[in-house]
C-alpha cells in the first residue's frame, strides 16, 4: 500500500498554487503519504493522475462487501505471524432450491440458529449460499425470495443460469447479496446484471489462467467487485489454488487477483467436510460455502476461524478489575486469576456454574495464562497482592480468605504473608471449581 | 494468458528421521516410518515434493486412562491391557505409530518401578510391528530412570523417547545415542529455545537426524494459534536451511484437544454447543488438521473416531494434484 511522498508529488500539477491548504504541491504529497487531508483538496488534479493514485494506494487484495456487514478480502500477509489476517472467512451454509419447501424453512431456521457463546466470545454463522440446482429460473426466484424472507444474515445467489440470476436478484437487490457465477460464457449478461443493481459478482473459471483472462475481460466491462472461483473442486488443487492467488497478490501486487476468493467444500460426510473446510479457513479462503449445519458440527469450525484470525501481537484481555458473579453478597468467596481472555472466562464460567455468587479478580499480566504470567515474572505474590488489597474488595467482603490457581500452589506462602489474606490453593484445572466451591467453607 | 505463478525454490528441505528397525536393522518391527524430508510448504505439490507422508501415533497408556466415555468406548474392554489396546490401534483404527505414556511410573501415583515400565514397552512391542514412541510420566528425575531402564530393554529397536527440555535432556539424550533410539526435543512454544535445545543435544554427540521437535501445542480454542503461527514460522527456517529447526515435528494432539471443555461436556450441559458425539470427535480433528497445515510430521491421536477423519484429510492433501 502506502506510497511515498515523492511518488505522489511525481503525479501532481506542480503549480504550487496553495489552494489545497498546504503552500506547495510537495508539501502536499508530504501530507497525503502521511495519511493527512485527501486528494480531492486539490482542484487541479488530472484524472490520470487520480486513477494512477488511486490504484497504485490500493490495497493488494481489494476489500469486497455484501450482505449483512461481510467484508471479504483486504489481507496483506501471507503469514498471519508476519502481521495478522483481518477479515476471517466468511462461511455460508448451502441451500438448494430443489429441496421442498419444508426442508428449506428448516435449514434456513437452523442456521438462524447457529449462534454460540464460548470464553466470552461470540461466534455466529454468517449466512446463506442459494443454490439453483432445479435448472428453474421461477423456482429460482421464488426459493431466493423464501429464504430472503426468512433471515437476516447475508446471501449468496448462486446459479449458472443468466435467466435465473435475472429472476432471482433484483428482487432482493436491498439485500446486497454477492451473486454469482459469471463464467466465460455468460460473464457480459451477469457482470451487467451485478453492475446495474451495484452488487459483487463472483467470478468463476477452470483453472488460473482461464480465470486470469475472465477477470482482465470483466475489468474491462468498467466493474471491479469481483470475487474469484478457480473452479477447482478437489482439496488439494484448491489449496494450491488458494495459495497461489494470494501470493500473486501480495508478493507480486497481480491486479487481477487482487479479489477475495470464494472456496467450496466437496466431502459428503459432514465431519469429514468439516475437516476439509477448516484447510481453506487456515490457507486463504475469503469465503466459503459449506452443507453441514449442525450446531456440533460448526462449533469447532467456527472456533478454528477464530483462533486463526486473532491478531498474534495482542491476546484478547479482560478488565484487570473486580468483577462480580451473581448476586454478591460480603460472604463470597474471592478468586484470582489473569486477565488472559481465555483463563478468565474458563475460571468464570465453572464459578457461575457453581451458583455460588463469587468475585473473581483477574490481575494484570499483560493478557497471559497463568503458568505463562508466572514463568514469565508477571504473577508474583507481591502483584497479587497489591491488585487483591486495592481492588476495592476489601471493603466489599468480611472474609479475608482468597482461592488462587492450582498450578501456582508455589506462592501461597509468600501470598498470605504480603497480604495478610489467608491463601487457599483451588484446583489445577477450571473444570474442577464447581466441586472445589461446594466443599469450601470460608 | 498464461500466469507466472510463484514457485518458491527453498533452499533446504525438512531433514527425515526413521522410526523403528526391522529384522534387518537390529530390530523386530515388520516396517519402518520414514518422517521429514518435503522441501515445500505443506502439500502444495507445485514447488516440491511431498516425500513422506504425514502419521498417526495412536496413544496408548499402561494404566486405563480417565478419558471421557465417547472414546473409552470406542476401544471396548482393551483399556487395561495396553499391548491389546496397541494392536487394537494398529489392526482396527490403522495407526501408523504406538505413542505409549507410562503413566503408572508417577511417584505420586502408581509409583511403577523403571523394570515394570520397560516391561510394558516390551509387550506392546511384542504386539504390534509398528514402530514406537515412548515417553514417561513427566516427572523429569523419574522419568530419567525409566527411560535409562526402556532404552537399554529396547536397544536396536530404534524407538523415539521423550521428553528431552532444556532444563532436563542430558540423561534420556545419553541413553538415546548409548542405545541408538531417536529423542523427542520438547521446547514450551519458544523457536529460540528450541534451536538451543536442538544444539544442546546435537552437541552432546546426537546426530541431527535422530531429533523430532514436539513444538508444545495447544489445542483448538485454546491457544492452538500460538502454535501454528510457531510451526509455521519452524517450518520456514527448515526450508531456509536452519539447521537447528530442520526436524520433523511431532504434536500431542489428542492430549490438547481433549482438555477443552468443548471436547468433553455434554449437549444436555450445553445446549448451545450441539452433540458431544460429534464436537468431541472435531474438537481434536481440527486440531490435527490445522496444524497439518503448518508442518506437522508426527500427530499424537486418541480419538479413533478423528483418526480416521484425520486420515481422510492426510489421504486427500497427499494425492498428487493433476497436472
Ligand atoms: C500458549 C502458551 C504461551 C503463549 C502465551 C499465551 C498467553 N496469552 O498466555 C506464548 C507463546 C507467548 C508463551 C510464552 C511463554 N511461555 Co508459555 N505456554 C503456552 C501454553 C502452550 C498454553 C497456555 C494457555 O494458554 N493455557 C490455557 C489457559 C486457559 O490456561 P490457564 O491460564 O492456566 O488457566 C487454566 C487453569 O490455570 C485454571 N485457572 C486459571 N485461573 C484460575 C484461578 C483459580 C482460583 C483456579 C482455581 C483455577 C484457575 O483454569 C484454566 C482452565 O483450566 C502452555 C503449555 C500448556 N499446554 O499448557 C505454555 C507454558 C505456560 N509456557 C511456559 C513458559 C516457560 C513460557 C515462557 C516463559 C518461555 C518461552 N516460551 O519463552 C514464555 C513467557 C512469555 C512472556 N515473557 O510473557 C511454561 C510454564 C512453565 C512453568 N510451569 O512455569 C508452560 C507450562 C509450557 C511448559 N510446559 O514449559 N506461552
Ligand atoms: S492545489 Fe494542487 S496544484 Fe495547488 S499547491 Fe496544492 S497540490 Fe499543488
Amino acid at each position: 500500500m502506502g506510497l511515498t511522498g515523492l511518488e505522489i508529488y511525481k503525479q501532481l500539477p506542480k503549480k504550487n498554487c496553495g489552494e489545497c491548504g498546504t503552500p506547495t504541491c510537495l508539501a502536499f504529497a508530504m501530507a497525503l503519504a502521511a495519511g493527512k487531508g485527501a486528494l480531492d483538496s486539490c482542484p487541479y488534479v488530472s484524472d490520470a493522475a487520480r486513477e494512477a493514485l488511486d490504484s497504485a494506494a490500493a490495497p493488494p487484495i481489494k476489500a469486497i462487501k455484501f450482505g449483512n456487514g461481510s467484508v471479504l478480502g483486504d489481507e496483506t500477509v501471507l503469514f498471519r505471524h508476519d502481521k495478522t489476517f483481518y477479515h476471517p472467512t466468511t462461511i455460508l451454509v448451502h441451500v438448494s432450491d430443489v429441496w421442498s419447501d419444508a426442508d428449506i424453512s428448516a435449514k434456513v431456521e437452523e442456521v438462524n440458529g447457529l449462534e454460540f457463546d464460548r470464553v466470552g466470545l461470540h461466534y455466529s454463522m454468517d449466512g446463506i449460499a442459494i443454490v439453483n440446482e432445479s435448472g428453474d429460473a421461477a423456482r429460482f426466484a421464488e426459493v431466493v425470495q423464501k429464504v430472503a424472507a426468512a433471515t437476516e444474515k447475508s446471501l449468496v445467489i448462486l446459479s449458472d443460469k443468466v435467466e435465473a440470476l435475472q429472476a432471482a436478484v433484483p428482487p432482493v437487490a436491498a439485500r446486497k447479496p454477492l451473486i454469482g457465477s459469471a463464467t466465460e460464457e455468460n460473464y457480459e449478461t451477469i457482470v451487467a446484471l451485478a453492475k446495474e443493481q451495484a452488487l459483487p459478482v463472483i467470478l468463476k473459471a477452470n483453472g488460473l489462467d482461464a480465470l486470469n483472462d475472465l477477470v482482465e475481460k470483466a475489468q474491462a466491462l468498467g466493474y471491479k467487485e469481483f470475487v474469484l472461483d478457480p473452479g477447482s473442486r478437489k482439496p488439494v488443487e484448491t489449496l494450491a489454488n488458494l495459495t497461489h492467488l494470494r501470493r500473486l497478490a501480495i508478493k507480486k501486487k497481480f491486479r487481477p487477483f487482487g479479489y477475495p476468493v470464494v472456496a467450496f467444500t466437496t466431502k459428503n460426510e459432514p465431519l469429514d467436510e468439516i475437516a476439509e473446510a477448516s484447510v481453506y479457513v487456515s490457507k486463504y479462503a475469503s469465503a466459503l460455502v459449506l452443507k453441514a449445519s449442525k450446531k456440533g458440527q460448526v462449533l469447532p469450525l467456527l472456533t478454528l476461524r477464530q483462533n486463526i484470525y486473532t491478531d498474534p501481537q495482542k491476546p484478547i484481555q479482560v478488565e484487570p478489575t473486580l468483577h462480580a458473579v451473581g448476586d454478591v453478597n460480603e460472604n463470597s468467596p474471592v478468586y484470582v486469576t489473569t486477565n488472559f481472555s481465555l483463563t478468565y472466562y474458563s475460571v468464570e464460567g465453572e464459578v457461575e456454574a457453581s451458583k455460588i455468587p463469587s468475585y473473581i479478580l483477574p490481575v494484570e499480566t499483560d493478557g497471559t495464562s497463568v503458568l505463562t504470567a508466572y514463568a514469565a515474572g508477571k504473577y508474583e505474590p507481591e502483584k497479587i497482592a497489591d491488585a487483591l488489597l486495592n481492588c476495592g474488595v476489601v471493603d466489599k467482603v468480611k472474609h479475608r480468605n482468597v482461592i488462587i490457581p492450582g498450578y501456582v500452589a508455589v506462592i501461597s506462602g509468600k501470598l498470605q504473608e504480603k497480604s495478610g489474606w489467608k491463601v487457599i490453593v483451588g484446583p489445577r484445572e477450571s473444570s474442577g471449581i464447581v466441586s472445589f466451591a461446594r466443599s469450601l467453607s470460608l | 494468458m498464461p500466469v507466472t505463478l510463484i514457485k518458491e525454490r527453498f533452499p533446504s528441505k525438512v531433514g527425515e528421521v526413521t522410526l523403528g528397525a526391522t529384522a534387518e536393522q537390529g530390530g523386530t518391527r515388520d516396517s519402518v516410518v520414514v518422517v521429514g524430508g518435503d522441501n515445500l510448504l505443506p502439500f502444495l505439490h507445485f514447488e516440491g515434493k511431498v516425500v513422506n507422508r504425514p502419521v498417526i501415533a495412536m496413544e496408548v497408556t499402561d494404566i486405563v486412562p480417565p478419558w471421557n466415555e465417547a472414546i473409552k468406548a470406542q476401544f471396548g474392554d482393551v483399556l487395561d491391557n495396553p499391548a491389546a489396546w496397541a494392536k487394537k490401534c494398529v489392526d482396527e483404527f490403522g495407526a501408523d505409530l504406538i505413542y505409549v505414556k507410562l503413566i503408572g511410573a508417577d511417584p505420586e501415583g502408581l509409583n511403577r518401578s523403571p523394570e515394570d515400565c520397560a516391561r510394558v514397552v516390551k509387550d506392546v512391542l511384542a504386539a504390534v510391528g509398528v514402530p514406537l514412541i515412548v515417553v514417561g510420566c513427566e516427572t523429569p528425575e523419574k522419568d530419567n530412570e525409566v527411560m535409562a531402564a526402556v532404552a537399554e530393554a529396547t536397544a536396536g529397536e530404534n524407538l523415539l523417547i521423550g521428553l528431552a527440555e532444556q532444563d532436563n535432556y542430558k540423561s534420556i539424550t545419553a541413553a538415546a545415542m548409548v542405545h541408538k533410539h531417536n529423542v523427542i526435543a520438547r521446547s514450551p512454544l519458544d523457536i529460540n529455545i528450541c534451536k538451543q535445545l536442538n544444539i544442546l543435544i546435537n552437541e552432546m554427540g546426537l546426530p541431527l537426524n535422530k531429533i523430532v521437535i514436539d513444538p508444545m501445542i495447544g489445542g483448538l480454542g485454546f491457544g492452538i494459534e500460538y502454535a501454528y503461527s510457531i510451526m509455521e514460522r519452524a517450518r520456514l527456517g527448515a526450508l531456509a536451511n536452519d539447521k537447528m529447526l530442520s526436524m520433523p515435528m511431532i504434536c500431542t494432539v489428542g492430549y490438547e484437544a481433549n482438555r477443552a471443555k468443548e471436547a468433553n461436556e455434554s449437549v444436555e450441559a450445553f445446549p448451545d454447543w450441539g452433540e458431544l458425539a460429534e464436537r468431541g470427535v472435531l474438537w481434536e480433528t481440527l486440531t490435527a488438521t490445522a496444524l497439518l497445515q503448518v508442518g506437522a510430521s508426527i500427530l499424537v491421536m486418541r480419538n479413533p473416531a478423528a483418526v480416521k477423519l484425520v486420515q481422510h484429510n492426510i489421504a486427500d492433501l497427499v494425492e498428487v494434484a493433476e497436472a
